[in-house]
């Protein structure tokens, strides 16, 4: 029964005042790490778009970022909840309805306008079947950033926080990739952008239960190292 | 708790103490008879309470903080047990009856706050809160105007939650 006195001793000796917004904190801190990770790749690798100093001058530029961040806040949002035990976040997740419900009005409005032999093109461009797989693989060094993040939480429901931990990475790596992708009608997005960011929502649910695993080896000796 | 979490080191040990003589029980309760890992395991969620403890939301209660803690490193316990380190622990429905009993200590938590109470609004909240009789049917058995009821039932319960509050 007292056989834990000297551990609870130490633990008291080592308690630090816990900052306000922690878990945020190093949420948005594994994001961000993955996020630079990715930037790099997909400049070194893919390069900027080619029009980009005329294309921050109009309106999709921004509304792919701005469509993009929406998904990633959403994830990250639900994340701070399902890091924590017994977390849940089914409301929080619910929100990402409304950008990608946003998105598509806007993408069925430009439709409607286009004439007949133009909607094909609104709707494949020239990159539809690479889009969704270049969003999934930007997404990836934010989604170990992520985990990393989540598993020096303590999250209990591996699944969804691997689904919210996937639709950050994806909207960050959708972000990211944004800035190389030379697309910009409103149906394209809205579909295969899409498409890529829930990707990486089911890819990071499948594997939440592996990576976001976590374990407290008991430790007597070694004075361990608090983190946060 | 919450005094601990800004760096009040003898709450913290009292906290900790008062945790730990829980969840030996919580721990013997669920393991196979005569098994010696129940010490291992408070262990682990003492220290896993410790180190993660910046995961705990002020405005849920630390019972089921705790609980889900516990209930994630006996899950774990049992993986490893079993030597299927990948089936998911959202699928484990064998797994799932040990929820109870985080009702049966919230409950608990709330009975030993609740006795503190004068005997008549603690009549009103049990009526009302727990057995969820209409503000009508409990004010009539209590005897008194409906409004009343509902004017006592308001302070109980924000004296109520005080107490908890305070208890940690």
């Amino acid at each position: 029964m007292t056989g834990n006195d000297g551990l609870i001793d130490r633990l008291a000796l080592e308690l630090v005042p816990v900052r306000p917004g922690a878990v945020a904190g190093r949420l948005a801190l594994g994001a961000l790490v993955g996020a630079v990770v990715s930037l790099t790749a997909v400049t070194a690798l893919l390069g900027l778009r080619p029009d980009f100093l005329r294309a921050v001058l109009g309106p999709m530029f921004w509304i792919k970022l701005g469509y993009t961040a929406a998904l990633a806040g959403v994830g990250l949002w639900a994340a701070d909840r399902l890091a924590r035990p017994t977390g849940r976040a089914a409301r929080r997740l619910r929100l990402v309805a409304v950008p990608i419900a946003a998105m598509a009005i806007l993408a069925a409005a430009r439709l409607m306008d286009a004439p007949n032999v133009e909607r094909r093109v609104l709707v494949m461009g020239a990159s539809a079947r690479a889009c969704p797989w270049l969003i999934l693989a930007s997404a990836v060094p934010v989604y170990i950033g992520l985990c990393w993040a989540i598993r020096g939480l303590a999250p209990t429901r591996l699944r969804a926080a691997g689904f919210a931990a996937g639709l950050c990475a994806g909207g960050t790596g959708a972000f990211v990739y944004a800035l190389h992708c030379p697309e910009a009608a409103a149906p394209f997005i809205a579909l295969w952008y899409t498409l890529g960011v829930l990707l990486a929502g089911a890819a990071g649910a499948l594997a939440g239960p592996v990576t976001l695993r976590w374990t407290d080896p008991p430790q007597r000796m070694k004075p361990p190292s608090a983190h946060g | 708790m919450i005094a601990s979490l800004g760096g009040d080191a003898s709450a913290y040990r009292l906290v900790l103490t008062d945790l730990q003589r829980r969840l030996r029980p919580y721990f013997l309760r669920r393991l196979a008879p005569g098994s010696a890992e129940a010490d291992d395991l408070v262990q682990e969620t003492l220290i896993a309470i410790h180190r993660r403890r910046d995961t705990y939301d002020i405005s849920q209660p630390v019972t089921a903080w705790v609980h889900g803690i516990a209930r994630y490193k006996l899950i774990d316990h049992f993986r490893r047990l079993k030597r299927q380190p990948t089936s998911p622990l959202d699928d484990a429905p064998e797994l799932a009856a040990p929820d109870q009993s985080a009702a049966a200590e919230a409950r608990r938590d709330v009975e030993r706050a609740l006795s503190h109470l004068p005997q008549k609004t603690q009549d009103l909240i049990r009526a009302v809160k727990l057995e969820e009789a209409s503000h009508a049917d409990a004010a009539r058995r209590a005897g008194i105007s409906e409004g009343a009821a509902r004017v006592a039932l308001h302070r109980g319960l924000k004296a109520l939650s005080e107490r908890i509050r305070g208890v940690r």
